[in-house]
């Protein structure tokens, strides 16, 4: 397994794509991962489960506008470099 | 007049043979500005009777420096324009990362480089595993062997690179290509570790005081172990290398485990109220132990191709 750095970014290009496409209303509060979930739990007693619903809610309202961006430079470089 | 010709013959010479380490002598003294002009008159013969070998550059060179404003103004604008950039350069930097952090973790000298690297070769006699503290702030490596630091790790990666294109040139199957190929797949490895490392950390609300740079830093000296297996198996061939793995993996993971264990572990005596700690132990336990795990499979993974 040969890296370049430039693999690296695809994976985390791709990997944060597919973070950000979740739908709210469609899919995550029908497995039970919605915003208005995760109320509860005072004190240091977050939980995995509370932990990745945040890092999913964050990563899409942080990243949604850049990876408009970033995809867009990805795939003008993918055309024009295979 | 041979005045012009001889200031270019001088410009020459000059800029040749000036020896960059005595310019600020040269800069802070400007009251032989006035003589050298004096002087000149003394260098003109000298330098026409010298004629094409110009042997005496270093003695007529600087004062002569002080005769051509050109130059003069040129050193002076060029120095302005390099102190620009410097600043613009360490503002730009500053925003992503502290450079004071950065430094703390360079603040190392030759006593703690030698006695880490025996540690981490043979942990088994090391005491005490604590990092200390003054007044809150870690104390540098300079003066606790127990801090991780960053200057071994880069050194030991530029070295692994080095190392790695000379087993593969050993082998015969050396190109320019491969040695980027070999560094960017092992800097790729360590960037995987550290964030699956902080992914974790994050998840189980682990409260520890490992920043990044320290997580990249006990990543990195796994490189001290690779070299040390790589070597093994150049000198001693194939079973020389899976013996210096052995070796270098036992120790690295005795490693891990007790320096993590210190900061990802709470102590007993924190962890005695109520709900303190709703993370159970085991699932900190478990972050350590698959740390260290995964060293010897990665070191296994980055050099077996070096040695066949």
């Amino acid at each position: 397994m040969a890296f370049t750095l430039y693999s690296l970014i695809q994976a985390a290009i791709l990997c944060v794509n597919a973070v950000a496409v979740l739908h709210e209303e469609r899919f995550l509060s029908k497995i039970g991962w919605g915003v208005d979930q995760s109320v509860g739990g005072f004190g240091d007693e977050p939980g995995v489960k509370v932990q990745m619903m945040n890092l999913v809610r964050s990563v899409r309202t942080v990243m949604r506008v850049p990876l408009i961006a970033v995809n867009a430079v990805c795939i003008v470089l993918l055309l024009l470099f295979g | 007049m041979d005045l012009p010709h001889q200031g270019y013959r001088a410009t020459k010479p000059r800029a040749r043979a000036a020896p960059p380490t005595a310019d600020s002598v040269l800069f802070d003294d400007t009251s032989s500005a006035a003589p050298a002009m004096n002087s000149q008159g003394y260098y003109t013969p000298g330098y026409n009777m010298a004629g094409p070998s110009n042997d005496m550059q270093g003695g007529a060179g600087p004062n002569n420096l002080f005769a051509d404003p050109m130059a003069n103004a040129a050193m002076m604008y060029g120095s302005s324009l390099a102190n620009q950039g410097k600043d613009i350069v360490n503002k730009e930097i500053s925003r992503f990362m502290s450079i004071n952090k950065l430094k703390y973790f360079f603040a190392v000298d030759t006593r703690y480089v030698m006695k880490k690297l025996m540690i981490l070769m043979f942990p088994y006699t090391h005491q005490d595993w604590e990092v200390r503290y003054h007044r809150d702030t870690p104390l540098t490596p300079r003066q606790d062997v127990n801090a991780p630091d960053l200057y071994i790790p880069t050194m030991a990666f530029i070295t692994y690179i080095l190392l790695a294109g000379m087993a593969l040139g050993i082998q015969k199957r050396f190109s320019p290509e491969v040695l980027g190929l070999c560094a960017s797949t092992a800097l790729v490895w360590v960037i995987i570790e550290v964030l699956v490392m902080l992914l974790s950390l994050y998840l189980l609300t682990v409260h520890s005081d490992l920043s990044t740079f320290d997580l990249i830093a006990y990543s990195g000296y796994k490189y001290v172990g690779m070299i040390f297996t790589v070597l093994c198996g150049l000198l001693f061939g194939s079973d020389g290398y899976y013996v210096g793995l052995a070796w270098s993996s036992c120790a690295l993971m005795f490693f891990i485990v007790r320096s993590l264990k210190m900061k990802i572990i709470p102590s007993l005596s924190t962890d005695t109220m109520g709900t303190g700690s709703s993370t159970k132990p085991q699932f900190r336990l478990y972050i350590t132990v698959v740390t260290a795990v995964f060293q010897p499979i990665i070191i296994y993974w980055l050099t077996s191709h070096l040695v066949r």
